[in-house]
């Protein structure tokens, strides 16, 4: 066999093995997919009652919590990304961390220190290997999200929070993350968490209507109090759901290419292989009849 | 006398655990029980660990146990949020 054919043939069969694993990374984000949005559906209505009780308390009452007023001066603000453990997800991390370096030139250009929290193992590794600091880092549970990380998070961000900006505090949160369009599009998106400004999903209070007066129970300052790291919680926790399944979306598009690349690789090769072995045949008549003209001919 | 039936709503962190029209709902907050019927001003509370018992229409009972989490009243409709909530029965 021509060496040529043989290194065709290696590169085919090269091909056809990335092609194996890709389909079958491309088959396994398909089906976590679908777990991934399950949950965020379930996790909605608990998003949705906690943002329809704090717009209640923001709305109906005029108390000044530290939570919900405005700072004179903001001094430092917190960045949470949420990227993920893994890569292979086309430009998955690239977008949110693109982003994030956005979001810290606008925050920085307005005077502000930006400290960063991280979700992700990606996110860690981008940190690392430009030798930034982060306040802190999760890692390792970006695929399937546990409330549990989303409340440690969120105990994080709200301990920086209520601490005193000289003290290494912050006043600002803002997070980052993919959020879930659709199967084929899933958009960057950047939130600021506190202090609190658009509460979404809310009915503007009818202005005509009067407003209900509520009754909170014990009082008011002690709903806010533990009401807001609630609301903290499911923002967070639904961003990490989000995240997943966008990151779930992502592989698999960026896998379906790659499958469809190997896929024009092998034909590519097979013909190229057909050629050399075709001229490999023609060349061996061509000597064969030579040869037996050349015989006769001497004869 | 009550006019139109509660809306209740019991929604734990990951998923909704009961939703359905109701005539009485009793829940614990943190400064004791408190019972609701149609017609209740609103009202924000937390929830203190403890029971919610929800009285439907047929006058059937359901029990279910909340931890952690607030109840709001507004307009017939109630939202009992929980960290953890599972029905007992």
């Amino acid at each position: 066999m021509g060496a040529q054919l043989r290194v065709y043939r290696q590169k085919i069969r090269s091909a056809q093995t990335t092609k194996k694993i890709t389909r079958a990374m491309e088959l396994i984000s398909a089906s976590r997919i679908q777990k991934a949005q399950a949950r965020v559906r379930e996790s909605t209505p608990y998003s949705r009652a906690i943002t329809r009780a704090v717009s209640a308390v923001a709305t109906y009452s005029n108390i000044d919590h530290v939570l919900t007023t405005e700072p004179e001066k903001i001094e430092r603000a917190a960045v949470v990304i949420f990227a993920s453990d893994r890569g292979l997800a086309g430009a998955f991390n690239a977008n949110v961390l693109k982003e994030s370096e956005q979001l810290a030139e606008l925050l920085r250009s307005q005077g502000k220190e930006v400290v960063y929290f991280l979700v992700g193992r990606k996110a860690n590794a981008y940190f690392a290997f430009r030798k930034r600091d982060a306040e802190r880092v999760w890692t390792g549970g970006t695929d399937a999200p546990q409330f549990e990380t989303a409340q440690e998070i969120g105990q994080a961000v709200l301990e920086a929070f209520l601490r005193d900006a000289s003290e290494g505090g912050v006043d600002e949160i803002h997070i980052i993350y993919n959020r879930f369009v659709n199967m084929l599009s899933q958009v960057p998106e950047v939130v600021r968490l506190l202090p609190l400004e658009v509460v979404e999903g809310v009915e503007e209070p009818d202005s005509t209507a009067t407003l209900p007066l509520y009754e909170f129970e014990p009082d008011v300052e002690e709903v806010l109090d533990s009401l807001l790291p609630v609301y903290i919680e499911s923002r967070l926790y639904n961003a990490m759901l989000m995240s997943a399944a966008s990151k779930h979306a992502a592989t698999q598009k960026a896998m379906k290419s790659a499958s469809d690349n190997a896929d024009k690789l092998i034909t590519n090769y097979t013909r190229l292989a057909n050629n050399a072995r075709q001229s490999e045949i023609t060349q061996q008549i061509s000597e064969i009849v030579g040869g037996a003209d050349a015989l006769g001919s001497g004869k | 006398m009550a006019s139109a039936p509660l809306q209740v709503s019991l929604v734990a962190a990951d998923h909704e655990v009961w939703s359905g029209e109701a005539s009485f709902v009793v829940a614990r907050t943190v400064v004791g029980e408190i019972g609701i019927l149609s017609g209740h001003e609103p009202m924000l509370a937390i929830l203190g660990s403890g029971e919610v018992r929800i009285t439907k229409l047929d006058g059937t009972k359901l029990i279910a146990n909340a931890d952690d989490g607030f109840l709001s009243v507004e307009n017939n409709a109630i939202t009992i949020v929980a960290h953890h909530a599972e029905l007992v029965k």
